[in-house]
């Protein structure tokens, strides 16, 4: 699948630092130190620390209630954990602040989606682009100079995304009458539309056909190819994970039980006991 | 047939993004415009224009106000009519205390004040949500009439709160005929309407509108809800300072704190239940609705009662609209939430194959 993707790779237009050659896993630039997490008496996470390099794909794989979602939470500071470091860009930070990690270049899909319902395709997609996007209200009011010209400029380069998710037919369609599968599609746009060098996927293939788990691992593999974007993507279907993956983490109550490439993990006992049990 | 876009291509994204992209209606609100400007204030008459026509349209834009925070930002407010009074009173003391400030300033200064107020009784915003905040805000209702009744400065001591509007002009025609009023009421919610449609299309009215649909993901992209949400405050209670302000000086000319009451912050909320929640056209359809439903009444009843030999009298045909009313909300809240703009909406989508069926 991996040589597959790299062939397709085109002259498609790229919208962050398009890496253009092959793209080379680089130095680490998430690295996540000792993080503990509890609700109350339910500790989440315990001590969790895992790197991620740049320009690659990292899985989190894990039963239910693992934490792998609020691993992900605490990455772009929606959870701030009691213990720990998180490392972004050479930054170390206790926690993440939501805005700032959004600022910081960090994107993110939900598990059950979330979208704008009451807004287009379009709209949704746009909203993306509200940091960089420097106008005030007023000049937006008056429909004025920069306003009107950041308005064109990022409408622009959101057809580029539209384009690259295979979504133009639906532009002006509101969300609330997509089917799932294309639900899902147009919030990896809206994340797109950030321009993130990281990229935070929860469950991008939950409750898809097999078709449409075909197309959106190639969109997930076109984006960390075209864009050179960072993904850290949380799956179940074993097979998607082992196939597009470099890396995975296995988390389990909380805590990482493995970390190695996909043939590593599936060799790995903890791994094999935690998904199947083991007998006491 | 006579309602679609047929042979209108957009090629570019400024064609595709204009505010009324499509070619009928542009001639539709031009034609609407050269009628509310020229036609209306030549045919019609005293009544019309200053009992109906005005009031419609100042309601239009404290409706529109009330709308860009609840139907657009999803904050939901009890407070629209306090908002009011601060412009109203603001404007009378702008007027009052600086010589010669002229008359659209002093509107834009109200607005603000508004605005400021407005602001602070948003902050509650940033901790609760839905009905807790209309009851936040229903604070703001009773805290601003409370102290313009109380703080005599603000009514420069009139012994029982009443105040009555200055005598103004613009540049030096002074406004003092229901044709003058009528006029400078509909040019003032002209532009506003148009600032608002502008709002809405661009950057700001999409971070209200994520707020109010998500807000986990609208922060988790970068849309700050502590300044989106203050600001929707701020620019709606503006508005709202505006209508106020424009419901002393082109409507009443003469208001107490009372006629801003609890009762007409309601009255502005269902305007834009009935109208559209989130629309700007919803504001003016919900204000027409309900400014028009007591006169129609008024034309319609007696002929049924005189016809069918029943007795109707006056009380029961005030008692009539209330039960039309209530009727209604509960109807559209029900069978349409997005109130007379969506059902326009429809109607237009059907007038693009009228009279074929395909």
């Amino acid at each position: 699948m991996r040589a597959d993707a790299t062939a397709q790779q085109g002259a498609g237009g790229g919208t962050a630092p398009a890496t253009g050659a092959a793209r080379a896993v680089g130095a680490p630039i998430l690295v996540v130190e000792g993080v503990s997490l509890a609700f109350g008496g339910v500790k989440a996470l315990q001590g969790v620390s895992f790197d991620v390099r740049e320009h690659e794909i990292r899985a989190i794989i894990g039963p239910n209630g693992a934490g792998k979602s609020s691993m992900l939470n605490v990455i772009n500071g929606v959870y701030h954990p009691q213990e720990g470091t998180i490392t972004f860009k050479g930054r170390s930070r206790h926690d993440m602040v939501v805005h700032e990690a959004a600022a910081q270049g960090i994107g993110r899909t939900f598990q059950n989606i979330a979208l704008f319902r009451g807004m287009t395709v379009l709209d949704n997609i746009m909203t993306g682009r509200n940091l960089k996007i420097r106008s005030t209200f007023l000049e937006q009011a008056l429909w004025i100079g920069r306003a009107k010209r950041e308005e064109l400029e990022h409408r622009r380069k959101v057809e580029e995304i539209i384009d690259f998710l295979e979504i133009q037919h639906i532009r002006k369609t509101p969300v609330g009458r997509l089917p799932y599968g294309l639900q899902k599609r147009v919030e990896l746009a809206r994340a797109l539309a950030m321009e993130p060098e990281l990229l935070l996927l929860d469950e991008p293939m939950a409750g898809m056909n097999l078709e449409e788990k075909q197309d959106m691992c190639r969109f997930v593999l076109d984006v960390n190819e075209q864009f050179g974007t960072t993904i850290v993507l949380i799956e179940h279907d074993m097979g998607v994970v082992m196939d597009i993956s470099d890396r995975v983490v296995v988390l389990d109550y909380g805590r990482k039980i493995a970390d190695g490439t996909p043939d590593e993990v599936r060799a790995n006992q903890a791994v094999i006991d935690a998904y199947l049990g083991v007998a006491h | 047939m006579l309602y679609r876009e047929a042979g209108q291509f957009r090629a570019t994204y400024a064609e595709d993004q204009q505010i009324f992209p499509l070619r009928q209606d542009r001639i539709g609100v031009a034609a609407l415009l050269v009628f509310a400007f020229v036609v209306i204030p030549l045919v019609g008459d005293q009544y019309w224009l200053s009992a109906i026509l005005t009031p419609f349209l100042i309601f239009a834009l404290a409706a529109l106000g009330l709308n860009i925070l609840t139907g657009y930002a999803g904050q939901l407010s009890l407070g629209t009519a306090a908002f009011m009074a601060v412009g109203a009173f603001a404007t009378y003391n702008f007027v009052l205390r600086v010589p010669g400030i002229p008359i659209l300033v002093a509107f834009v200064l109200a607005g603000i004040c508004a605005a400021l107020v407005g602001i602070a009784f948003g902050l509650p915003s940033l901790r609760i949500k839905g009905f807790y905040l209309a009851v936040a805000t229903l604070a703001a209702q009773f805290f601003v009439l409370w102290a313009i009744q109380r703080i005599g400065w603000i009514t420069n001591y009139s012994a029982s709160g009443v105040i009555t509007a200055q005598n103004y002009s613009i540049l030096g025609i002074p406004i003092d005929t229901p044709v003058s009023k009528y006029v400078l009421t509909l040019s003032i919610v002209t532009v506003l309407a148009l600032l608002a449609k502008n709002l809405a299309r661009s950057e700001t009215g999409r971070a209200f509108m994520a707020v109010r649909d998500m807000d986990v993901a609208a922060s988790v992209i970068g849309i700050p809800l502590m300044r989106t949400k203050l600001l929707a405050f701020a620019i709606s209670s503006f508005y709202c300072g505006v209508a106020g302000a424009l419901y002393a000086y082109t409507y009443l000319g003469t208001v107490e704190p009372e006629a801003f009451n609890l009762d007409l912050s309601f009255r502005i909320l269902f305007m834009i239940i009935i109208g559209g929640v989130g629309s700007v056209l919803g504001s003016f359809l919900g204000a027409a609705f309900i400014v028009l439903l007591p006169i129609v009444l008024n034309y319609v009843v007696p002929p049924v009662s005189e016809a069918t030999g029943i007795e109707i009298s006056h009380a029961i045909i005030s008692n009539l609209e209330l039960m039309i009313f209530g009727g209604l909300i509960i109807f559209f809240l029900i069978v349409e939430p997005h109130g007379l703009a969506r059902l326009w909406q429809i109607g237009k989508e059907k007038l693009r194959l009228w009279p074929f069926p395909h």
